[in-house]
């Protein structure tokens, strides 16, 4: 009778999914070049706050110095580039009624928000090795003890931040609101990170508590894999890396089941009414 | 080979109902629905505001569950087996947008490649008219040329069912026909259309059936010259005296004002009772003033319909809600 052309193409569904993401990661890339605010906070408010920071990490000297200044972009990054960026453009879409149209064509919602995500994902990695060419040139080279878990880290911290920007969007009316309901999340995960301020100043039920949350164990994570330093300050050797990171590796992971249960529970598709 | 192709939308017993968590009443703006739109037709969903269409047609294109009743769209349920079905639509929603900042070839370009079976985007947008401003950001087209770009990309994907939600509001006269134009091309080649519109002479231009809504459930179904047929049509006239008509099988009403008398007959049989009416006048030497007898139109259906009040008792005291 009938054919039926997509029976049992494991393969093409696949193929289809990649490139429906690459088309939707392409057109953000093209939106957020045209939108200079965007582009400025997405690109220069990661720079700009090490600059700002700088003097924090002016204890450690060499190698630690600029592994402690390439820590801190990333951070910075996922919290600006993928994190507040990202409010901001699942808002935009949602009420241009952008999500609306995809949401009722081939395009699955798990491909428009890994598609939305995917320019933020790039810069951030692209400033990520800028920042450590910089800091090889400017000072020294930063260790680099694990790039494979650098690169992890980095991709698991964006997943986990871009699922907090898109349940976020859910309480946020207006692309400009996007400045007061992202300051929880900023706030609490910088403050509580480690960046700022090692958390063993902090009580003991306080500093267990801020190690959950969600950007403390990216810092850490990024602490180990970049410069080889352990939560307790100890050095450590590339195998060390691994198993220490064990735990942080579990929260992130827990953060983004959190994640998927936010965006399911918060993120709207269509503009509030 | 004997066997009928399957209908290309099969509904049975829908009801969809909003809210009813936190102590709001639920409202039920789908209050079960049967359905049956075959391979090739052009079907007309008709209904005043509020009537439940758009959410209908919600259940139809997969985006919303129905909370009773069965569903399926070109063979497969429209949410769960979206995978299967979505490659196979194209949907023209109410109310969409684009992102202002691109353009319109950028869009259209963007779009096709998230389709599996697109056709080339400059041949579609040639198709609705844009060419020209296919170098235009999108943040200044018209209502009407945006809409134009929404029914451009639901029929990129050379869809085998097309579902058009209210596709030319907004549009201008000539902009209308165009559009109408293109639905016609399509449903020429075998694409089979779901439409609703407040446009009544677009569903007596375009459509092979149509339903009408109100209040949640369909209460006429059929071709338009079917549903038409169902309404009396009528005869009206005035006279300056006071006279006893002639027997006639529709119902009189006489309306006296200002010296005249205003007759009006809703009749089943408008030739008998205007051949019985004018050898009567011409009889007794009447002059029917400003004769008038016109058979029932579509409007007069839908009107005659959309008077009614609802019909479910059951729900006495539902309000439509912002949901």
């Amino acid at each position: 009778m009938t054919t039926t052309p997509l029976d049992t193409k494991p393969f093409a569904e696949t193929a289809g999914s990649l490139r429906r993401t690459r088309a939707l990661g392409a057109t953000e890339l093209r939106l957020l070049v045209r939108n200079r605010t965007a582009l400025v906070t997405a690109v220069g408010f990661g720079p700009l706050m090490v600059l700002a920071t700088m003097g924090i990490f002016d204890d450690a000297d060499g190698v630690l110095f600029s592994g402690a200044l390439l820590v801190a972009l990333v951070a910075f990054s996922v919290l600006f580039v993928v994190y507040y960026n990202l409010t901001t453009v699942s808002v935009a879409r949602r009420e241009e009624l952008m999500l609306k149209r995809f949401v009722s064509s081939e395009t699955s919602r798990t491909e428009m928000l890994v598609g939305m995500a995917v320019p933020a994902t790039a810069i951030m990695l692209a400033q990520t090795v800028l920042t450590y060419v910089v800091l090889a040139v400017a000072f020294d080279p930063p260790a680099l003890v694990n790039p494979l878990l650098v690169v992890v880290t980095i991709l698991l911290a964006a997943g986990v931040f871009a699922m907090l920007a898109y349940a976020s969007s859910g309480f946020t009316r207006s692309v400009e609101s996007a400045q007061l309901t992202t300051m929880p999340v900023l706030f609490i995960a910088m403050g509580l990170s480690g960046l700022l301020f090692p958390l063993d100043v902090l009580p003991s039920t306080v500093a267990n508590l801020a190690q959950l949350t969600p950007l403390a164990p990216v810092v850490e994570l990024l602490r180990l894999a970049i410069s080889g330093v352990a939560a307790d300050g100890s050095v450590v050797t590339l195998a060390e890396s691994f198993s220490q990171g064990l735990r942080p590796l579990a929260v992130l992971v827990a953060w983004s089941v959190v994640g998927v249960w936010a965006i399911r529970r918060w993120m709207r598709w269509d503009p509030r009414r | 080979m004997n066997t009928t192709p399957p209908p290309v939308i099969e509904v049975t017993g829908v009801r969809r109902s909003y809210g009813g968590r936190s102590g709001t009443k639920p409202f039920e703006a789908v209050r079960g629905v049967d359905l049956t739109i075959e391979r090739g037709e052009l079907f007309a969903l008709l209904g005043t505001n509020g009537a439940g269409k758009t959410s209908l047609m919600e259940v139809l294109e997969g985006l919303a569950s129905p909370s009773v009743g069965r569903v399926r769209v070109l063979g497969h349920d429209p949410v769960r087996e979206s995978r299967r079905v979505r490659p196979r639509t194209g949907v023209v929603l109410q109310e969409s947008g684009f992102p202002g900042d691109l353009k319109v070839a950028e869009m259209a370009s963007a779009w096709a490649r998230t389709l599996s079976r697109p056709r080339r985007p400059a041949e579609v947008l040639d198709l609705v008219g844009l060419t020209p401003r296919s170098g235009v950001a999108i943040s200044s087209l018209s209502g009407g040329e945006r809409r134009r770009l929404d029914l451009a990309l639901a029929v990129m994907g050379n869809p085998e069912l097309l579902f058009l939600d209210e596709p030319t509001t907004g549009l201008d006269p000539e902009s209308r026909r165009a559009a109408w134009d293109l639905v016609r091309g399509l449903v020429a080649q075998g694409t089979t259309v779901v439409l609703t519109t407040h446009y009544l002479e677009e569903a007596e231009q375009l459509a092979d059936r149509l339903a009408v809504m109100h209040a949640g459930t369909i209460v006429r179904a059929g071709t338009p010259a079917e549903l038409v047929a169902e309404e009396p049509a009528r005869i009206e006239f005035t006279l300056d005296t006071p006279v006893e008509l002639p027997a006639l099988a529709g119902q009189h009403e006489a309306v006296r004002s200002s010296g005249l008398t205003r007759h009006s007959i809703e009749t089943r049989a408008l030739e008998d009772d205007l051949r019985v009416l004018l050898a009567w006048a011409h009889g007794e030497g009447i002059s029917l003033g400003a004769l008038d007898a016109r058979s029932a139109s579509l409007e007069q259906m839908f009107l005659s319909v959309a008077s009614r009040p609802a019909s479910d008792q059951t729900h006495p005291d539902t309000q439509e809600v912002a949901a």
